[in-house]
């Protein structure tokens, strides 16, 4: 039986040492505890602030084109037979995913603590796009890390990065992939900390990334919210998106989280099945552990080494996940499901057909358990799928599944 | 007392430096290791810092993590690496050994069953790189209960406030990290670590060991001269990787390396 919430609860979430529960923290080498904090500090004082926050909605308005549209995907619906099927249209922001939310404020806090220099890690692209395109915006110098096999598989971002004026680092160690992205940007982190704002991606990392990426991506549940209640004529019952690290979900979960009628589904990657050990679902099939700075459920062998992960989307194909995931788990707020690689490109295309919606193959995780769901579900009921991001970039993988040379 | 504070004290009484080398348990093979450990030892090691390979050496850079591959591609394990230091106290019950490394692998064996066997084997003192005091409450007294030192890492970005509290925390001695990156990167500004060891010694008298950056006797005896102690990674690591397939002419290379250090580190207390 879940927990009861409170508002005095998710107020203290994370606690003032980073904890979601048992989960979260700063586990990081010294060097950086003083950014850190500092960090943290400025803030809890510019969450405060009428003027940032003031500065974070007129960039959300104008640049990105918030909010973002809640549509009633009405042939999908009708071909699943069950409940009302909406999405809301993440993949219509600029730069064409969520992750922009919080790197236009991420950038913001750049530019009030001064650093010149920004650096991410990205895994499909897409957070590393969103990076590059808020420091071209603002004219800070940009590097971001991308592990060696995505850039080969993201290939259309990585251009759109160096377009885009970034610098875009291969990271050849260990899995190549998002792990070894975000370990070679702490690196850099840790010998430029004076100069340097690392802009993390996800809600994972050490204390405050988790709660600053939380709070910039929670306008995707708040819009949810009120366009729910007018459009729908009532609060949704099922919210789906997908988890990698977690942000787009976190975003469009947290502030249903006191609506107990809400249910939650969070999609990880199961890769070819969870029981071939071949998948990249941490909360589904791992266990707690240390990892980029915060305790959190994590993939890893019987020696706690991280494991290789493997999806068929970058962008999920990561072993940890954000704390806050691994707290609303183990307090059962928050459902987590998994679909395998074929299922995901079979809503990928399923989506592509009947909607003229083309996803993300991270996104098309939460449309193949959503339409599972939904077909399970009474017509009056509303199931509303985070569309995180658009599929432009996955053509290429897709197109070379088909045995076409794009 | 610990054997890492008596074998500070004495040298300390003597006006002598510790001369403390790393390198990184399994690599590049699990059987060589215990051999390497001696090998340190007769060169001159007062300390030896032993590092647990681990998939995500965050804070390592190229030459550690390349080190951190080779053993894990010998399956070496927290459990090995502990064995591996009980084989060498039956020949060695004097010099201290650190074992250096990230959270993980300790919380995955479980920290009390992971505290009882390093104590066992002969273990004298943790230094876990991401683990600092503020999230060590459950995982330091373990140590601390068992007399091995839980050791913490100062940096240059460290305030006083906090170099006072992490001192509060550790025992043994504290490691402060000369330079701002990751290990093996940039040589370090003498002057610079000389005025930061300083302040660190007015706020504790724990002694104080340096590390990252120093290569060779003469960045030794530079550092050496500020502090209590120097400890010596990457250039060790590297020299274990280009004679990794001749394990002779590799024990030869390391000697060759650490005594001209110890040379120079005894030239000071003359």
């Amino acid at each position: 039986m879940p927990i009861k919430l409170t508002e005095e609860m998710l107020s203290q979430l994370p606690d003032a040492r980073g904890h979601f529960g048992a989960y979260g923290g700063r586990f990081v080498s010294e060097t950086l505890m003083d950014s850190l904090m500092t960090l943290e500090k400025e803030y809890l004082r510019l969450k405060k602030d009428p003027e940032f926050q003031a500065t974070f909605d007129k960039d959300l308005a104008h640049y990105v084109g918030r909010p973002s549209p809640l549509y009633l995907a009405e042939r999908l619906t009708r071909e699943t037979g069950g409940a009302q099927i909406w999405l809301k249209r993440e993949d219509l922001n600029h730069t064409g995913a969520h992750k922009v939310n919080n790197t236009i404020g991420q950038a913001l806090l750049a530019a009030f603590l001064g650093k010149k220099r920004i650096i991410a890690e990205t895994g499909a692209g897409q957070h590393g796009v969103a990076t590059a395109t808020v420091c071209a915006r603002l004219g800070l110098e940009c590097h971001v890390f991308m592990g060696a096999e995505d850039v080969k598989r993201q290939s259309l971002n990585v251009y759109r990065m160096k377009l885009l004026g970034a610098e875009v680092h291969s990271v050849q160690s260990g899995t190549r992939t998002l792990k070894d992205a975000m370990n070679e940007a702490m690196r850099d982190w840790v010998a430029n900390v004076d100069d340097t704002f690392y802009i993390i991606g996800t809600v994972a990392g050490p204390h405050p990334y988790p709660l600053l990426v939380r709070d910039f991506q929670s306008v995707i549940g708040r819009e949810t919210r009120q366009q729910s209640l007018a459009q729908a004529g009532k609060l949704p019952d099922a919210l789906v998106a997908c988890v990698g690290g977690g942000s787009n979900a976190i975003g469009m979960f947290h502030p249903f989280l006191m609506d107990e009628s809400v249910q939650l589904y969070g999609v990880e990657a199961g890769g070819l099945g969870i029981d071939t050990g071949q998948h990249a679902a941490p909360l589904a099939a791992g266990r707690p552990g240390v990892l980029h700075g915060n305790r959190t459920y994590l993939m890893e062998d019987e020696n706690g080494q991280i494991a290789a992960t493997h999806s068929v989307s970058a962008g999920l194909d990561y072993p940890g996940v954000g704390p806050e995931h691994s707290w609303l788990k183990d307090i059962g707020r928050a459902h987590y499901v998994s679909v395998t690689d074929d299922e995901a490109l079979a809503a990928f295309r399923h989506l592509t057909r009947v909607e003229g919606i083309m996803p993300a193959l991270e996104t098309a995780h939460a449309v193949a358990y959503a339409i599972k769901l939904a077909a399970e579900m009474d017509p009056e009921q509303v199931v509303v799928i985070n569309i995180s991001g658009r599929g432009d970039k996955d053509i290429h993988t897709i197109a070379q599944l088909d045995g076409i040379e794009a | 007392m610990s054997r890492i504070a008596g074998v500070l004290n004495t040298l300390g009484e003597q006006g002598r430096k510790a001369l403390i080398p790393y390198i990184t348990a399994g690599d590049p093979h699990p059987d060589q290791t215990v051999d390497l450990m001696h090998t340190l030892a007769a060169a001159g090691a007062d300390i030896i810092e032993l590092g647990v390979p681990f998939s995500d050496p965050m804070a390592d850079g190229p030459v550690i993590q390349l080190a951190c591959e080779r053993a894990l591609k010998h399956g070496t394990s927290l459990r090995q690496v502990i064995a591996m230091v009980r084989a060498f106290r039956e020949a060695d019950q004097h010099t201290p050994v650190v074992l250096m490394g990230y959270l993980n692998p300790m919380e995955a064996m479980g920290f009390e069953a992971f505290a009882d066997a390093a104590a066992d084997a002969g273990v004298d003192g943790i230094l876990t790189v991401d683990l600092p005091p503020e999230e060590a409450d459950d995982v330091a007294p373990l140590f601390t209960a068992r007399q091995m030192d839980p050791i913490f890492l100062l940096a240059p970005t460290t305030m006083d406030e906090r170099i006072r509290a992490i001192s509060e925390h550790s025992s043994g001695y504290v490691y402060y990290v000369s330079i701002k990156g990751v290990t093996g990167s940039a040589s370090i500004d003498v002057e610079e670590v000389a005025r930061k060891v300083a302040n660190v010694h007015r706020i504790t008298a724990l002694p104080v060991g340096v590390g990252f950056g120093i290569r060779d006797a003469e960045t030794a005896a530079a550092v050496g001269k500020v502090s209590d102690g120097v400890i010596v990674g990457s250039v060790l690591v590297d020299t274990i990787a280009r004679h990794q397939s001749d394990p002779a002419r590799l024990q030869q290379a390391l000697t060759d390396l650490l005594s001209p250090m110890r040379e120079a580190l005894d030239g000071l207390a003359s």
